[in-house]
């Protein structure tokens, strides 16, 4: 009877499929990061919309570039960070204006969405909705590394030889920062830019010596911190929760000068071909208890209204000892990248990346 | 013994085991100055594995080798008073001529200059002057093999060692090149030691033949020695064509003896001093050219054996012709065509008689019984 | 006559369309694959950005390669390593394919080449993953050393050039070993007894006889190995941690990273130049053609 039953069950479902597909059955082809598309959550939004759904996942870079490869086509909505969608928009003109309209605005933190739709506006066009956000800091051995505060620290004696951090933009924003300078202030201006950027560098190349080396995987830090061979790091918060939970000394710290904050966002590829079933996935993903999955995969926090209360109590006392009010209210978000910005940036990469 | 007499090189109960099989066993004798001795056996015989004993690419298991009376076991190959041409001669390819012929004086430390002048000299001397800076796949079979012997004579070795340097020449060059490396060895007067499985080469050129089977000589001799009285039936099968039959001593009186074929024929025959007797398994070997054709019987009246038969074949071969003649039984004999015209009207299945004298069939024990 | 002469040009017609049957896959992966992309990339190259989607057409790509000293010295640096392993390959690849193609028979050679080739039945990234393993301070040469008293405390050796060298060398023994055992092979071996017969001694043979039989081995190995040296992009990475900076982590950042298609499409083309260059230097001093050693 079993049997029988899952059979009518299967040719049911399969003709309920059959027939519905050429209304609005389509393929999402989802280019985002690793755990903010997890296995129960798109068997959940195939099972209720009957789309399906392909995942790619990569980072920011890799998707930009991606895209800019094809024009903005291959993929039907990505999830870069909210401050690298104005400039490429700009620049290479990958991505679509949102329908707000096919938005449930209501699912969404409300400051977090105005937020991000004032970050994302391109001639007056919004191409941008927030999802997941998060911050990079230190992940600290508390055992070892007690002293640090700040990334400058991170030069210290103290920790000589046992540090680690990214050759990418946020640690050259994060020392700026830490080194009382402003650099989403110098923003707009190229001429204080560069010259920030230069103590900057000045500082990572003294810094050198220090570092085991950089981390560019998030896998390859875990491992550097689990075997003991970092006892200091900048990344991301998540990262550090994650350590955690093997190693009470580890954590997730705001570094004194603030936590840097990311939002990672939903943006149609300009030539997404399924925007029905990507609005179908923003609405699906942004429920309280989906966003509250999301969380528990990720590690992040979503922008989603109330779905606090679904993620599980660790996860929440982990954030809340990484982040008491006045760190959260500290936090330093990312405004938009001007375009062209990462040419200046990435000569002082390689010059530090070079120095000996 | 005086060094003039001394042999150049003398092997002593030499003996090689790979493994479990014998290839070289309890093998003696001594190549005097200056001559050309060959060893001829088929492929697998155990030959090379002499010649490499000699050039000291292999240790014996047994026995000694000495040069000039001096035993080189103890001398590395690139120590010892021997050199070798290869089968396929070995030439360096990355070398031009001149280079190649004077690797071994390098390797002495001879001085550039007298290198040099060595070398123009042996060009000269092998007939090819001038070719010292063409490069070696710029040469003829023939050339590539006197730059092979002149790269060993310019060391001016004790005893040159020659594996079936021939080997891979065609028919014609192959003649020229017997004629060619006899004049050579004159000229060098060297001693030379050469091994192969062409008895034409062997018997051409060598002052002296050992004939090699299943590791060790069968005869040593000089060609016509061995062509005219192989001791052994290996040996008459080998060296020379010969036609053979095996059967059983019926009568035998003193050395001469009668023999039944397997197929009925009744032949006459010699065995000097190899005892066999009324009743022993025999083969008999008879040289085709030993064999007189004759158009009737009357022609053959002096010959102890007689045979009647018909013209099976006719093999033309310019003065190596010959016929094959089927008896009465169906057995065949071949017989050299005589080049006085006589036969040249024969065809097949022409009645002919052939006869032979009892000398000329040369008879030996057969193994089994 | 004349029917002959039409019969001929018929089979000539029919062989011309063999050929081109023939080389049509080639021509079309020539183009598509190789040409096409390379020309595109070399117009790339010339665009330089004078604003948000303003594009002209110069060389200042190609102006800040050479003006800006990093860049040059990266590449100068990736060039001299590329070399040293090339040459520690063939110092290392040289005696083991000796002893494959020379002084092993049957079964024991097949089973030496396989060694070879064992490393190449995981991918580069398990293998590089591998070296980690062994090399970093936590890992188990260091926790060896340790135990066996040689060295006090943890001993880092990952993160330098040395372990970038051990990583491209590694990686390139196979490319090293299959040209010279095949060249080696085809040394007759009587050329190597009539050199120890004529007098020579083992040094004298390697010096005269083997190494000048080997050079388009030696030349098509080195080609082969000194470009996938060059072109690594995973070794470097992750073997040399901070100090890396390989010239393809320069593409692959000013691509991926900075956004900057224009420049790194100029790398891309000086690293072809130049390594083209190279190559030819090398084939020019050793006496080899590119025909000689590929085919």
């Amino acid at each position: 009877m079993k049997t029988l039953s899952f059979g009518l069950k299967f040719t049911a479902s399969a003709l309920a499929l059959g027939l519905a597909a050429p209304a609005n059955a389509d393929t999402l082809r989802l280019l985002t990061w690793g755990g903010y598309a997890p296995e129960n959550v798109i068997e959940m939004f195939e099972a209720e919309t009957g789309h399906t759904v392909e995942v790619t996942t990569s980072n920011n870079e890799e998707m930009i570039a991606k895209l800019r490869a094809t024009g903005g086509g291959g993929f039907d909505l990505a999830q870069p960070s909210q401050d690298r969608i104005a400039g490429p928009q700009e620049e290479f003109g990958i991505y679509k204006p949102m329908d707000l309209s096919k938005i449930d605005a209501a699912l969404f933190i409300p400051s977090m969405l105005e937020a991000t739709k004032a970050n994302t506006t391109v001639s007056g066009e919004v191409y941008g909705v927030p999802h997941v956000w998060g911050t990079d800091g230190l992940v600290l051995n508390t055992a070892e590394a007690a002293s640090i505060k700040d990334y400058t620290d991170l030069c210290s004696d103290e920790v000589a030889g046992k540090v680690s951090y990214r050759m990418r933009r946020p640690t050259l924003i994060g020392f700026a920062f830490s080194m009382g300078m402003d650099p989403f202030e110098a923003y707009a201006d190229e001429a204080a830019y560069t010259e920030m950027l230069s103590k900057v560098e000045e500082t990572l190349i003294a810094c050198k010596p220090n570092v085991k080396t950089y981390w560019s995987g998030g896998d390859e830090l875990m491992g550097l911190v689990r075997s003991g061979e970092v006892v200091a790091a900048m990344a991301w918060d998540t990262g550090g929760w994650k350590l955690n939970e093997d190693n009470a000394d580890v954590t997730f710290v705001a570094p004194a000068s603030g936590a840097l904050g990311w939002i990672d966002t939903f943006v149609i590829p300009a030539k997404g071909q399924a925007d029905d079933a990507a609005y179908a996935w923003i609405n699906f993903v942004m429920k309280p208890e989906v966003a509250a999955m999301i969380t528990e995969s990720a590690g992040n926090f979503t922008a989603s209204q109330g779905a606090d209360e679904f993620v599980s109590d660790a996860l929440k006392a982990r954030y809340q000892a990484s982040f008491p009010q006045e760190a959260v209210d500290n936090i330093k978000w990312y405004p938009p990248v001007p375009a062209g910005l990462e040419a200046l940036e990435g000569a002082v990469l390689d010059r530090v990346q070079a120095a000996r | 013994m005086t060094a003039s007499t001394l042999p150049d090189l003398e092997c002593d109960c030499l003996t090689k085991h790979f493994g479990a099989s014998v290839a070289v066993d309890d093998v003696s004798f001594s190549v005097p100055a200056g001559s050309f001795f060959s060893v001829l056996g088929p492929s697998g015989c155990g030959k090379t594995t002499i010649m490499r004993m000699i050039a000291g690419f292999l240790e014996p298991t047994s026995g000694d080798i000495r040069i000039k009376g001096r035993s080189v076991l103890d001398v590395p190959p690139n120590k010892r008073p021997v050199n070798m041409v290869f089968q396929h001669l070995a030439l360096f390819p990355m070398m031009n001529i001149a280079d190649n012929i004077g690797y071994g004086l390098r390797r002495k430390g001879m001085a550039k200059g007298e290198i040099a002048r060595k070398v123009d000299e042996v060009l000269d001397r092998i007939g090819l002057p001038g070719i010292g800076t063409r490069r070696v796949d710029e040469l003829s079979g023939g050339q590539k093999q006197r730059v092979a012997i002149a790269r060993c004579m310019v060391l001016e070795p004790d005893v040159l060692l020659l594996d079936e340097p021939l080997g891979a020449l065609d028919l014609k060059l192959r003649e020229h090149m017997k004629i060619e490396l006899k004049a050579l060895q004159a000229a060098f007067d060297t001693t030379f030691v050469y091994i192969t499985h062409d008895q034409s080469e062997a018997l051409v050129m060598s002052d002296q033949i050992a004939v090699m089977n299943t590791g060790r000589f069968e005869q040593m001799g000089t060609a016509r020695d061995l062509y005219y009285r192989p001791q052994t039936a290996f040996v008459a099968g080998f060296v020379g064509d010969a036609n053979r039959w095996q059967g059983r001593v019926i009568r035998a009186e003193g050395e001469a003896l009668e023999i039944k074929t397997d197929g009925g024929l009744i032949l006459r025959g010699v065995g000097p001093g190899r005892g066999l007797g009324i009743g022993d398994k025999a083969e008999v070997f008879v040289r085709p050219e030993a064999i007189r054709l004759a158009e009737n019987t009357a022609q053959l009246s002096h010959f102890d054996t007689q045979i009647s038969g018909h013209v099976s074949t006719i093999l033309f071969n310019g003065a190596a012709s010959r016929v094959i003649v089927a008896d009465a039984s169906g057995a065949e004999i071949e017989v050299t065509l005589p080049q006085s015209g006589e036969f040249a009207h024969l065809s097949r299945g022409m009645t002919v008689h052939i006869g032979w004298s009892g000398e000329q069939g040369n008879c030996f024990a057969a193994q089994g019984r | 006559m004349l029917c002959r002469a039409g019969a001929v040009t018929r089979m000539r017609a029919g062989q011309k369309l063999g050929l081109i049957l023939l080389l049509t896959p080639l021509l079309l992966w020539l183009s598509l694959l190789i040409i096409i992309p390379h020309i595109d990339l070399f117009l790339l190259s010339l665009r330089e950005r004078v604003g948000v989607r303003q594009y002209e057409t110069s060389l200042a790509n190609y102006t800040t390669i050479l003006t800006e000293p990093l860049y040059m010295v990266t590449f100068a640096r990736t060039a001299i390593m590329s070399i040293l392993a090339t040459a520690l390959t063939l110092l290392i690849a040289f005696p083991v394919s000796y002893y494959i193609a020379k002084m092993v028979r049957g079964r024991a050679r097949s089973v030496l080449f396989l060694m070879c080739l064992i490393p190449f039945w995981v991918s580069e990234l398990v293998r590089t993953f591998g070296w980690m393993i062994l090399l970093r301070e936590s890992g188990v040469i260091s926790g060896l050393l340790q135990w066996a008293g040689l060295a006090a405390g943890p001993v880092e050796m990952l993160y330098n050039d040395a372990s970038i060298m051990v990583g491209l060398v590694y990686t390139s023994m196979l490319f090293m070993v299959v040209p010279l055992v095949t060249t080696l092979d085809s040394l007759d071996d009587a050329v190597i007894e009539a050199g120890y017969d004529l007098g020579g001694s083992g040094p004298s043979i390697l010096r005269e006889i083997v190494i000048p039989h080997a050079v388009p081995g030696i030349v098509s190995g080195s080609i082969v190995v000194f470009m996938l040296s060059l072109g690594n992009y995973l070794t470097p990475t992750m073997l040399g941690g901070k100090d890396s900076l390989w010239f393809t982590q320069m593409i692959y950042s000013q691509f991926i990273v900075r956004f900057n298609w224009e420049l790194g499409a100029a790398f891309g083309f000086m690293l072809l130049v130049l390594s083209s260059l190279i190559v030819w230097v090398v084939l020019r001093m050793t006496g080899q053609t590119l025909e000689k050693t590929m085919g």
